[in-house]
């Protein structure tokens, strides 16, 4: 453990070793050390407010209104990023595509670490038959290769789904079946990583020790041992939210993803393919903000992964 | 009087890839509210594993409790499920480990750890909760202790741990402490502290502690009464002074004479045991301590003695009688 100079005032006692710092402290600093992570976390603060903020400069019908007149206009002062093949400023649309962009990686992360926590908590704790039959079912998820299940799962459920009202705005339901479809398909890693940290953690005398108290199972694995893989976790999910970002760009890409008119970053990209040497700012824009969006996310998840690694504690 | 706890014939198997463990061999004793029982033996024993089973704490599988009674103020155990168990376990009899430094969630405040039990068991609030902790934590003799709720257990050092681990296991005051090698991973001065820290502890709240050790020594001033275990069996059984005075079974004569004494030339070598322990998956059909046996006869090696008595509560599972070295 750390013991560094900087002892606290608080908590001395009539032992010989100075007060060390909380976990959560020992984290931050070590997180501190790491320069592109810091980097990282002040480029995602950018972006989440060039999202948000800009929303309360433009509106969203602005973003979506379609003028034919002046499509495949290049950057001016009018339009500061130029419009796209049915003349919407691309300015706006990069602000609100940011959103569901963003709002996608973070959601479908959610479903991802809910259910990876879930299947790999289970399977882990209680072990023999149910933890062969959940990791069966894990592997059999993981030789469907996650694209073709993308694909197949996004042309199944398009259109299925009604829109829906949120927060006063409007989002196509396709928004929601992609969400599931990359938390559905994207849990398995984390199940695994779990599963492998409940098995060993299950084992530990502090666990045993609990028992003793009369803690239930469900109190064992909540609250004893999920804070003890919290750190595999928040590493897996930060990770989670870039690629669940790149793979929404992706099939939104092959149009099969978010149905425009609701502007995401990867839909905007779809138009753009006949275009790429007469119009490069249809590309540019949203291409630069995704690529930015996702370093950002691996390296602050990089900076996380050092500072929660409880072996390099000494670093 | 009908005792707090009584254990009948108790045996616990484990069914390994091996072949059966036999950790726990059928073994009976009786605790007395207030009491304090020392069971003794060297490692691998059945010390452990026989309270675990007594708190139904045994991992199935590949553990089993395969026979026997544990009786708890006229409730057996052993029928009891899951759901209930929770209730006797912490709040009836609870427990402190070997390794302190194991023992606590180190992502949990020890506050927090101690307080949950509390909330459990006792139906309290978080506020009276963390009263109660700091309260049991000051008892235990823990400085500063409501500026220590909020520490993490690498914030303290081995017996500090140890101290905390007591309150945990005292948070629902229960009749009875299970205190499984509590000094073992500390310190001597450290130990000195935590056994008379019990033993204050057991005098005014009036609870009954099973104390297991390996340590003779240690034993001799805490205990009422004393079970020597081999091989999952007990060997011998008396009050302390049966045991220290007047030890009848050759194990337990071994096992005095590997004390190192004060009253003794600093020059004498001590004695050991030679051999090892039997291997547990494999018994032999005799005396389990006959092949290390010096006062070892012919029938030794064929039938496992019964204990039978050699006072008044004093008995020993033994053929010889070593008094005189002769076959009982």
């Amino acid at each position: 453990m750390e013991t560094t100079g900087e002892s606290l005032a608080l908590g001395v006692s009539g032992e010989a070793e100075p007060p060390p710092l909380s976990p959560r402290q020992l984290i931050w600093r070590r997180f501190r050390r790491h320069k592109m992570a810091v980097a990282g976390i002040f480029m995602l603060i950018f972006l989440i407010l060039y999202s948000v903020v800009g929303a309360l400069f433009v509106s969203e019908s602005y973003a979506n209104y379609t003028d034919t007149t002046k499509r495949l206009q290049p950057p001016s002062a009018e339009h500061p990023f130029g419009t796209d093949t049915v003349g919407r400023d691309i300015l706006a649309r990069t602000i609100y595509g940011g959103q569901i962009s963003l709002l996608i990686g973070l959601f479908a992360v959610l479903v991802e670490t809910v259910v990876g926590v879930l299947i790999g908590a289970i399977a882990g704790y209680y072990g023999g038959a149910i933890d062969s039959i959940l990791m069966r079912f894990t592997e059999a998820m993981f030789n469907i290769p996650q694209l073709f299940l993308l694909l197949v799962m996004a042309k199944f459920f398009a259109g299925k789904i009604p829109t829906i009202q949120l927060l006063g705005r409007t989002f196509s339901g396709s928004v929601i079946v992609i969400i599931l479809i990359l938390g559905l398909t994207s849990w398995m890693y984390l199940a695994r990583i779990v599963r492998a940290d409940f098995l060993s953690l299950k084992e530990r005398e502090f666990i045993l020790a609990a028992r003793t108290i009369g803690t239930s199972n469900l109190e064992i694995i909540v609250q004893h041992i999920l804070p003890n893989s919290m750190a595999p976790i928040i590493v897996s999910a930060t990770l989670g939210v870039a690629s669940a970002i790149l793979s929404e760009a992706y099939i939104s890409f092959l149009g099969l993803g978010v149905q425009p008119p609701t502007a995401t970053w990867g839909n905007m990209l779809d138009g753009a393919y006949n275009y790429i040497d007469s119009a490069p700012w249809l590309w540019i824009f949203p291409g630069t903000l995704i690529v930015l969006t996702v370093l950002a996310i691996n390296f602050v998840g990089d900076g996380l992964r050092d500072a929660l690694d409880p072996r390099t504690l000494a670093a | 009087m009908t005792p707090l706890l009584e254990v009948r014939d108790l045996a616990t198997r484990f069914h390994t890839l091996d072949g059966t463990v036999y950790a726990v061999n059928g073994i009976s004793y009786t605790l007395e509210e207030g009491q304090t029982l020392g069971i003794v033996g060297e490692s691998g024993c059945g010390k452990s594993v026989s309270v675990l089973s007594v708190m139904r704490l045994i991992p199935e599988p590949p553990g089993k409790i395969v026979a026997g009674q544990v009786i708890y103020r006229g409730q057996d155990l052993l029928t009891l499920d899951e759901a209930q168990m929770r209730q006797i376990r912490g709040k009836e009899i609870a427990m402190v480990f070997q390794d302190p430094m194991t023992s606590l969630n180190p992502v949990l405040t020890i506050g927090r750890q101690i307080s949950e039990a509390l909330i459990a068991h006792m139906g309290m609030s978080q506020e009276q909760a963390r009263a109660r902790t700091v309260e049991l934590l000051e008892m235990v003799g823990i400085p500063q202790a409501a500026d220590r709720y909020r520490d993490y257990p690498h914030q303290f050092s081995g017996g500090m741990r140890q101290r905390v681990m007591i309150a945990m296991a005292l948070s629902c005051m229960p009749s009875i402490l299970i205190a499984d090698e509590p000094t073992t991973a500390l310190d001597v001065t450290i130990q000195a502290q935590i056994i008379d820290l019990v033993k204050a502890l057991r005098d005014r709240l009036g609870m009954a502690v099973i104390w297991i050790t390996h340590d003779l020594g240690i034993i001799a001033g805490l205990a009422e009464k004393v079970i020597v275990m081999y091989a999952g069996f007990i060997v011998e059984r008396g009050e302390v002074d049966d045991i220290y005075d007047d030890p009848r079974h050759p194990y337990t004569l071994a096992l005095l004479k590997s004390l190192p004494r004060v009253d003794r030339s600093s020059q004498e070598r001590l004695a050991t045991i030679p051999g090892l322990p039997p291997d547990l998956l494999d018994l032999p059909p005799g005396c389990p301590f006959a092949p290390r046996c010096i006062y070892r006869v012919e029938r030794c090696l064929q039938e496992n003695p019964q204990l039978k008595p050699v006072g008044l509560h004093h008995e020993i599972a033994c053929w010889v009688d070593v008094t005189t070295g002769r076959e009982q």
